[in-house]
């Protein structure tokens, strides 16, 4: 094999044998060493939120000490293994830069000087500004950011306060636009867990998608026995991933034109009469309008957009028809990318079903039918006199069945504008929306009107170092877990146990919600005194033995799984029409497109690249960088750049550059990494790095923030996700 | 006696580092030193590209020439196969790091040599390497080569591999699957 040139690199311990006597002195049991003293070894199961994959795991516990993590076993997502991020949560419980104690704002917003106080005295501020913002404003004034196992608890309180402005960047910012695609075209998202059948999949196709860099981890161990299995890969990426480096195709398409390659591979396979005919004519609607709609769509015309060969794109489709249905068309997961993308998710999900893979063996199965009753709980929530920013925003899917996760920028438009009526308070708990949403500066405009911004966290991350008050989050091995139900391939119950005490002075979710909860006059709706409490009783409702459960942390229901379509298993779509809506008379009739059509999208201009971001396997967002055992594998991100383009702007690899928008924006400095592995119109990195808060030893402004850079957001009219690969950068080297 | 092996299935490799980070605290590695890492090669140019995904960590050699080099007799090779060190002779010369063509060793925090042992503690449990048993691409195979029923033994029969270096002479027991190619 002729090896024209070659590019070591070393994902991690690259020094491993020069690395010696001067290497750091830290360990890991060194960072645990810490806490208090307990009895001897023992082992809890419990749920990881080092992402919100939700994997059970088992901590070892020494002398009241967490020392090492395994995953459960028992757990479907876990499967008795964690991937880096899982494993290094105990650099999270012992980052020694943890918020410790409550601390209320001395100084002006950003200078970080704060107070310490007493739990009393921080809730009693909270409270207060919120009951006088209610007051002047109405409780509707009040929004809440929370993602993760805390929004279970705070998203009741800020209910019974009276407001249901809720906004998570999991939905505006990551996956809400591939679910309303979905939901609209099958009635049914797919599912997070994604219900994708990787393992027995013939052919996978990943459009844009970077498993292995972004390691969901069941899904992965699923993608790898498919690989193992010789399923063949389709990646469609304008970077060469690690995914593409296991591909029998790479398509390095041109950013943003993802639309035009699917929508001609779409009009070949009807053209062919390559479709599951059987499948079309029992299970949707609106084929015929399909197969007009998309009849101009030739490879020819797809060639053109996307820079890919026409051959290329006519053997990879034969390919994806060939094995039909066992052909997995993975949905992705972060979809806002151009402003367009619940068309683009609507592309998807009608490849999936003129193929017939959903429902079927290798493609996505389906969800198990079976369920539990209702949770228990005060839920006579008092009705908002004015309804939620989510539902009049402007975008008449933002809030569809089941996905009430609104939309961020709306909560964001309002605090600043006042309209349509005004936000004044935002309470934030396991997200980092100044960085998680775009245009930071915006969000800053936002925050400097509000009269209250409350977080609460394991860290000091950048939205927490801008608050008024920050309370000291217990980390997820620190507290329970609410029982919750995983309607996945089985029906499953899970919940987690607290591995050892909150450390410092830190709480866990459910006791911050109900303290603040009794000093608003709400205690009715947290009647239980702990977590634990609640779950018992909830046990107690579905006849699950609470001890057994909290032993083993998760309970298969066996004989649940209903995964393929067969005589007696047939499928539910909860659309209007009961079927596979391939042309939408919901969106026609709010005015949008019944049938994808492709728009171009604006190209960079000369010296301009476009930015497109993503994963690393070994960070979640902002969430980790600061977490000394994943700060070792990966320190700070690089710049991927082409290497045509790097020479003819002279910038050489491992050289820090710094990058400039549009806008004028300016980035810290970056790592360049010069390499083959990417289109020229476009430049990488991973996203979340270059922490604006001093308070993160490890983090702090190291390598280059991504978010700083996108200032500019196309928002999708559809649902109100934000596209944000739609900013240009220009590299300029380091003087 | 066992013979301790491991079958690295490059095939399945995601690069997901799921490996390095449980060896770690598994371990209790210190700050920045590995014990095991992942190695990513490219070649060729774009658009024709491929690439490699390779874990290295020790070799456990049936001829150490970390154990022949080291004056005071702290590594050795112990009867099940593995490499391993009597922390209490080590006097950290450094000469196993010279030795090793894998560099596959460091001096830890405490000036001891330390590698890879196939986590002695845990196979002496009958349980798996931390590596091996948090591999999410199922890429990472451990065994006793000398019971043919093994997972290492099994699929060393059934499909092509290589190991590392292999003019060095060291004879590894740590073996590479880079693509499908099965044996007759």
């Amino acid at each position: 094999m002729g090896v024209t040139r070659r590019d070591f690199i070393k994902i991690a311990g690259a020094a491993v044998a020069s690395s010696g006597m001067g290497a750091c002195q830290l360990t890991p049991a060194a960072l645990a060493a810490q806490a208090g003293s307990g009895p001897a070894e023992t082992y809890v199961a419990t749920n990881c939120e080092m992402c919100h994959w939700c994997c059970g795991l088992i901590a070892k516990v020494v002398d009241g000490k967490v020392v090492k993590l395994d995953g459960n076993p028992l757990h479907p997502n876990s499967r008795g293994k964690l991937c880096a991020r899982g494993n290094s949560g105990i650099g999270l419980l012992y980052d020694p830069d943890r918020v410790k104690t409550p601390l209320i704002r001395t100084g002006s917003r950003g200078d970080g000087k704060y107070k310490k106080a007493s739990w009393d005295e921080a809730l009693n501020y909270v409270a207060e500004k919120m009951l006088s913002i209610k007051k002047v404003y109405g409780p509707e004034a009040m929004a809440l950011f929370a993602v993760g196992s805390c929004s279970a608890h705070l998203a009741p309180l800020m209910a019974a306060f009276g407001s249901q402005n809720f906004g998570k960047p999991s939905f505006a910012q990551c996956r809400g636009a591939r679910d309303v695609g979905y939901e609209l075209t099958y009635g049914i998202i797919p599912g997070a867990p994604e219900r994708v059948d990787l393992a027995k999949s013939k052919v996978t196709v990943l459009f844009g998608s970077h498993l292995g860099e972004n390691v969901h981890n069941s899904q992965v161990q699923d993608f790898a026995a498919g690989i193992g299995a010789q399923a063949k890969l389709i990646v469609i990426d304008p970077r060469y991933s690690t995914a593409a480096g296991k591909a029998a195709y790479w398509l390095p398409i041109k950013p943003g034109t993802d639309m035009a390659l699917m929508l001609a591979w779409i009009n070949i396979i009807i053209k062919h009469e390559l479709y599951d005919k059987e499948y079309v004519e029992q299970y949707t609607t609106g084929f015929e309008e399909l197969k007009a709609a998309v009849a101009d769509c030739t490879p020819e015309w797809a060639a053109r957009e996307t820079d890919l060969p026409v051959k290329q794109i006519i053997e990879t489709v034969m390919e994806v028809a060939r094995y039909r249905p066992n052909v997995c068309i993975h949905p992705g997961r972060h979809a806002s990318w151009y402003g367009n993308d619940v068309q683009r998710s609507r592309c998807l999900a009608i490849l999936t079903a003129i193929l017939g893979s959903w429902g079927r063996e290798g493609g996505l199965y389906l969800p198990t039918k079976a369920s539990l009753k209702k949770s228990q709980g005060k839920e006579d929530f008092p009705i908002p006199e004015k309804k939620p920013i989510m539902d009049i925003c402007g975008y008449p899917f933002a809030s569809m069945a089941g996905l009430t996760n609104g939309s961020t920028t709306g909560l964001r438009d309002a605090t600043i504008t006042g309209k349509p009526y005004p936000i004044k308070g935002w309470m934030v708990m396991g997200t980092n929306i100044l960085k998680a949403m775009p245009n930071e500066k915006e969000t800053m405009d936002a925050i400097n009107n509000l009269d209250l911004l409350v977080t609460a966290e394991v860290m000091p991350l950048d939205t927490a170092m801008v608050s008024d008050v920050i309370l000291p989050s217990a980390s997820y091995l620190e507290q329970f877990d609410d029982i919750g139900v995983e309607r996945g391939y089985h029906l499953g119950v899970t919940m987690g146990r607290a591995a050892v005490q909150p450390l410092y002075e830190s709480k866990d979710g459910y006791t911050i919600a109900r303290e603040l909860a009794k000093k608003l006059g709400l205690a009715d709706y947290f009647p239980w005194e702990s977590l634990e409490a609640k779950i018992k009783s909830q046990c107690k409702l579905w006849k699950i033995d609470y001890d057994e459960l909290s032993k083993k942390g998760f309970m298969e229901m066996e004989g649940t799984e209903a995964p393929y379509i067969t005589a007696e298993n047939q499928p539910v779509f909860k659309t209007p029409s009961g079927k596979i809506e391939l042309y939408s008379k919901r969106l026609e009739k709010a005015g949008f497109d019944p049938i994808p059509k492709y728009t171009p999208v604006e190209q960079p201009k000369e010296d301009y690249f476009r930015l497109i971001y993503g994963r690393s396997p070994v960070h979640s967002f902002t969430r980790t960088t600061n977490n000394p055992l994943l700060h070792d594998l990966f320190k700070e991100n690089e710049v991927w750049i082409s290497a045509k383009k790097a020479k003819a702007l002279g910038v050489k690899h491992g050289q820090y550059v710094t990058l400039v928008n549009q806008d004028g924006v300016k980035s810290n400095r970056v790592k360049a990494k010069v390499t083959q592995r990417i289109r020229e119109d476009c430049v990488y990195m991973v996203h979340g790095f270059s922490s604006s808060s001093k308070d993160l030893r490890n983090a702090y402004r190291k390598g280059a923030d991504d978010q700083g850079l996108i200032t500019r957001y196309a928002v999708d009219p559809i649902c109100g996700a934000t596209g944000m690969r739609v900013n240009f950068v220009k590299v300029v080297k380091e003087v | 006696m066992p013979r301790y092996a491991m079958v690295i299935d490059q095939r399945r490799c995601v690069g997901c580092m799921a490996c390095v980070a449980a060896c770690k605290t598994e371990n209790n590695v210190p700050l920045g030193s590995f014990r095991t890492r992942v190695v990513e090669v490219v070649g060729g140019e774009f658009p024709n590209l491929r690439m490699e995904l390779r874990s290295e960590l020790c070799n456990h050699c049936e001829n150490p020439p970390c154990a022949y080099n080291c004056p005071t007799g702290a590594s050795y090779k112990e009867s099940d196969g593995t490499v391993q060190i009597k922390r209490y002779k080590c006097v950290g010369c450094k000469a196993c790091i010279a030795a090793c063509p894998y560099e596959a060793r460091y001096i830890d925090d405490k000036g001891v040599a330390d590698k890879c042992s196939f986590c002695e503690h845990r196979i002496k449990q009958g349980k798996e390497p931390a590596c091996v048993a948090t591999c999410l691409g199922g890429s990472r195979i451990f065994g006793d080569l000398d019971d043919p029923n093994s997972p290492v033994s099994k699929i060393l029969s059934e499909v092509g591999s290589s190991v590392l270096l292999k003019e060095a002479g060291t004879n590894p027991k740590v073996f590479y699957i880079r693509k499908l190619s099965k044996l007759e």
